[in-house]
This record gives C-alpha cells, sequence and structure tokens, in this order.
C-alpha cells in the first residue's frame, strides 16, 4: 500500500472524528451532563 | 485495586507549595536575566568582554529560565493543585510527585551554571546537552505518572476540562523533548543531533512551536480553565466549547511548525501547509478566549475591587492578541517583513509576558494564601500596584518592538533606484536604538512588578501554619 494512502485516511478519520465531536459536545442530550461536571470544582467547598 | 492515596484523607499540598514559591523565586531570576540582556543591547559594553556574561549564552538562561523554571514550576505546582481538587483524591504517588520537584530544580540549576559556560546544542528552546536532556525525561516520565495516577485513581467520574489541557500539555512535553533531543553524545556535555540538514530544522520547529503550542498554551489553559471560574466564583460559560477548544487544538497545534521556516531550504509546500494550520488556529484560540472571557459576564463589577481578576482577564485579552497576531506573522508575504526582525520577539513578549506571565501571577496570587492557611494574600494594595506596573510595563515593551521591528523590517528591504541596498545592515542596528530603550524600560517595570510580588508571597508565608485539605466525602458525583 501506498504511504500516502495511509495518510490521506489518517487526515479524512481525523476530520471526521472532530466534526463527530463537535456534534457530540453540543447535543442537547449531553447538556445536563456538561452542566454537572463545568461544576466540579465548586465542589470542594 | 486500592492504592494508598485513595485512603488519604488530606490533600498532597507540599509539592505545590514547594512549586509555587519556586515559581516566584525563579520567575525573579528569568526576568533579571531579561533585563540585563536587553540592557546589554542598548549598551554593548554591559557583556564585560567576558565569555560567560555575553549576550549569546545569557539569551538562552534567560528563556530557559522564564519558560521551563517560572512557566514550568508555575505549571507543576497548580495542576498538581487542580488535578487532587477536581478529582478528590490526594496525589497518586507522594514520593514520586517530591522527585519531580527536586528533579526539576537539579535541571534548572544545571541549565543556570551550563548555558554560561557556554554548553550548548544549539537548539533554541533545547539548548540544554544531553546529561540534562535525560533528566528531564525523567521528571517528565514522573511527572505523567503522577498526574496520570491521581487521574486513574479519582473518586468522581468525569474528568474535569482543565485535567483534559494539562493531560495534553503532558504528554505533548513528553514526545517533543524525547523526539527532539534524539542526539548523539560525542563526549560528556556534546552531543550532535540525529537528525541533519532541513530535517533538522523541521524536527526543531515541529518540537519549537509545539513548545508554545502545548507548554506555553496547553498547560495555561488547564490553569485558565480551573482558576478564572474559580476567581469569578462562577461555572466556566460554555463547557461544550471547552471540550471542542481542547479537541481543536490538538487536531490543528501539530501542523503550525513549518511557519518558523517560511523561505528557508523547506519544500514550499510544507510551508504553505504550516500557514494555512497557523491561520486555521485563530478559531479554537479565539473560541477558547472567549469562553474564558464570558465567563466573567454577570461578574464584571469584581474587576473594580479584585486584581487578582483582572490580571486573569487581562491575561486572556493578551491571549486574544497574541493568537490573533501570530497566524496573521505566518502568513508568508507578511512574515517576508517580520521574520529575523525583533517584530517576533515583540509578539512572543505579548504572549509571554501578557498571557502566561499574568496568568500564572493570578493563578499563584489564588493560590499562596490558601497554600498557607491565610485568608488573602499579604497585601491587595500590592498586587494592584503590581497590576498596573505588569501592564504598562507591557505596554511599552511591545509597542517599542513593533515599531522597532516593521522599521528595521522595511529598513532591510528597501533598495536604490540602480537595484543595491538602501540601508546597511549596522544603520538599521543603529536606528533600533531608542526602541530598545523603551523596551528595556518596559522590561524593567515588569520585573518590579514581579519583585513586589517575591515580598508580597514572603509576607503572606512567613508566620503562618499551613493547614491541611481535606478531601471532601465520595458521593457527590459517582
Amino acid at each position: 500500500m501506498d504511504v500516502n494512502l495511509l495518510r490521506i485516511l489518517v487526515t479524512i478519520v481525523s476530520f471526521i472524528l472532530f466534526v463527530g465531536i463537535v456534534v457530540w459536545a453540543w447535543r442537547k442530550r449531553n447538556s445536563k451532563d456538561f452542566k454537572e461536571a463545568a461544576k466540579l470544582p465548586f465542589d470542594e467547598d | 485495586m486500592q492504592y494508598s492515596n485513595t485512603h488519604a484523607t488530606t490533600y498532597n499540598d507540599t509539592v505545590v507549595r514547594q512549586f509555587s514559591i519556586m515559581a516566584v523565586v525563579w520567575g525573579v531570576v528569568g526576568m533579571l536575566v531579561g533585563v540585563i540582556i536587553a540592557a546589554q543591547l542598548v549598551w554593548p559594553e554591559l557583556n564585560f568582554g567576558l565569555p560567560w556574561t555575553s549576550f549569546g549564552r545569557l539569551r538562552p538562561l534567560h528563556t530557559n529560565a522564564v519558560i521551563f523554571a517560572f512557566g514550568g514550576c508555575t505549571l507543576f505546582a497548580t495542576s498538581y493543585y487542580v488535578v487532587q481538587r477536581t478529582c478528590h483524591v490526594s496525589l497518586f504517588c507522594n514520593k514520586l510527585a517530591s522527585f519531580t520537584f527536586w528533579g526539576w530544580q537539579v535541571v534548572i540549576l544545571a541549565a543556570a551554571i551550563s548555558l554560561p559556560l557556554g554548553y550548548t546544542t544549539g537548539k533554541e528552546y533545547a539548548e540544554l546537552e544531553w546529561p540534562i536532556d535525560i533528566l528531564i525525561a525523567l521528571v517528565w516520565i514522573s511527572y505523567a505518572i503522577v498526574f496520570f495516577g491521581t487521574i486513574g485513581t479519582r473518586k468522581v467520574k468525569h474528568i474535569y476540562v482543565a485535567n483534559w489541557f494539562f493531560g495534553a500539555f503532558i504528554l505533548a512535553v513528553a514526545l517533543l523533548h524525547i523526539v527532539n533531543s534524539a542526539e548523539i553524545p560525542v563526549g560528556f556535555m556534546k552531543s550532535y543531533s540525529a537528525y541533519a540538514g532541513v530535517q533538522d530544522a523541521m524536527v526543531q520547529w515541529w518540537y519549537g512551536h509545539n513548545a508554545v503550542g502545548f507548554f506555553l498554551t496547553a498547560g495555561f489553559l488547564g490553569i485558565m480553565y480551573y482558576f478564572v471560574p474559580k476567581q469569578a466564583e462562577r461555572p466556566v460559560y460554555s463547557y461544550s466549547l471547552s471540550i471542542v477548544h481542547f479537541w481543536a487544538l490538538i487536531f490543528t497545534y501539530m501542523w503550525a511548525g513549518p511557519h518558523h521556516l517560511h523561505y528557508t531550504a523547506l519544500p514550499d509546500w510544507t510551508q504553505s501547509l504550516g500557514m494555512v494550520f497557523s491561520l486555521i488556529l485563530l478559531a479554537p484560540s479565539w473560541g477558547g478566549m472567549i469562553n474564558g472571557m464570558m465567563t466573567m459576564s454577570g461578574a464584571w463589577h469584581k474587576l473594580r475591587t479584585d486584581p487578582i481578576l483582572r490580571f486573569m482577564i487581562v491575561s486572556l485579552s493578551f491571549y486574544g492578541m497574541s493568537t490573533f497576531e501570530g497566524p496573521m506573522m505566518a502568513i508568508k508575504t507578511v512574515n517576508s517583513l517580520s521574520h529575523y526582525t525583533d517584530w517576533t520577539v515583540g509578539h512572543v513578549h505579548s504572549g509571554a509576558l501578557g498571557w502566561v506571565g499574568f496568568v500564572s501571577m493570578g493563578a499563584l496570587y489564588y493560590l499562596v494564601p490558601r497554600l498557607f492557611g491565610k485568608k488573602q494574600m499579604h497585601s491587595i494594595k500590592a498586587i494592584e500596584l503590581h497590576f498596573w506596573l505588569a501592564t504598562v510595563g507591557i505596554v511599552l515593551y511591545i509597542a517599542a518592538l513593533w515599531i522597532a521591528g516593521v522599521m528595521e523590517g522595511l529598513m532591510w528591504r528597501a533598495i536604490n533606484a540602480d537595484g543595491t541596498l538602501a540601508y546597511t545592515f549596522v544603520e538599521s542596528v543603529k536606528a533600533k536604538q531608542p526602541y530598545y530603550m523603551i523596551r528595556l524600560l518596559g522590561g524593567v517595570l515588569y520585573l518590579s512588578g514581579m519583585l513586589i510580588m517575591l515580598w508580597n508571597v514572603f509576607k503572606t508565608a512567613t508566620n503562618c501554619k499551613p493547614a491541611l485539605a481535606s478531601i471532601p466525602p465520595v458521593a457527590a458525583h459517582t
């Protein structure tokens, strides 16, 4: 296999992965969990 | 499996205290060396005709001291503090944590001795010779074990975003340091790079730019995502944005390094790739900056009374400014004017003094009283004074080097009608002298702010009973 094919694939997979992360980060379903997570620094006191 | 740190009822703040104090001490030392070499640029006689005090040897001492001693100690202190507080567990291995402190101080001392003596690999920001490189690698791997061990034994489900940034910083710096320090020793304190020619240059600037991206950006963003919410007393503006901010930086930073090698022997396509990725970086950088700034919404009035918060917010402003300036300077046509001029030095300092320095100072002012059992710093007025001295100092510094840099770049490219150069090199040096004086003044102001901080920290840390901070009971987030 040509090494350039591998390079192209890695780039494309990374891009799709990133788009997936963006969608996941702003999904309504997760927003409650993220609100909780954002409060983590305030748990100690 | 059960680890001893999961039974501890108090956090390990000893190592945090050690690193915090040394961060301030090394900050003063590193900035003092910076002021000395800034003075040497105005009055070259100040190198005293001695090899050990010449600009070429003191400049790497300055950069290593401020980045790895001041910045490094700040990152160790804050990451150890934050990872314990957000994981509700004590540090993974106290002995190893203690080794990271003493090992890192030995690295700094070895740098402070070997650089003036002239031992250098010649690689910018990676000047230290191979025996010191090995010690750095050992300390760093221990750091990774302590940090990720603490994450692995956490008692809350979620890993807070600040820890993601600290974690990426630790992993990336390990990778960068080990790859770029691959060298062949030819004697004690002498080695040659394992790479040759343009490959060596590319590896060096892959390292150099990612040291900026992961050491000076990701690490300090970890600080931002914990200490700005804490000091503003409200959660981060958008947690979703912080996740995207993180991954966008991770996916793009690694590619931006070639902008340090525009118009060199590096293939054209690589230069263009570096330029494009540098431009893309503007988006995540500003996303993060906006996220930090918007955390203040509804709490802006606190800026009037809280100088610590002011340090943090001005720091974010400088982060925004320098991450706008950086991509612009990475454009090849702009770079043809800016490269090798003092504009670059000004740009680096707007990031270093403004962003990294200010966010560190804000975090340390937050940490020190808490670590030494006090309600607040010994003198709030002194923090206020520090803030203004440092801010005026940065503005003078950057403005002077913007003018000097653009002027110098224009002088270098000016040609007469017959095609000969309009100016000799030394004429451009001479023209910069007044701006070098203003820059020196800016540096002196910034250093004097740091000296006030040292006094304030000393006053806060003495005559105290450091309280043991107890770990809150489990269950909050499981």
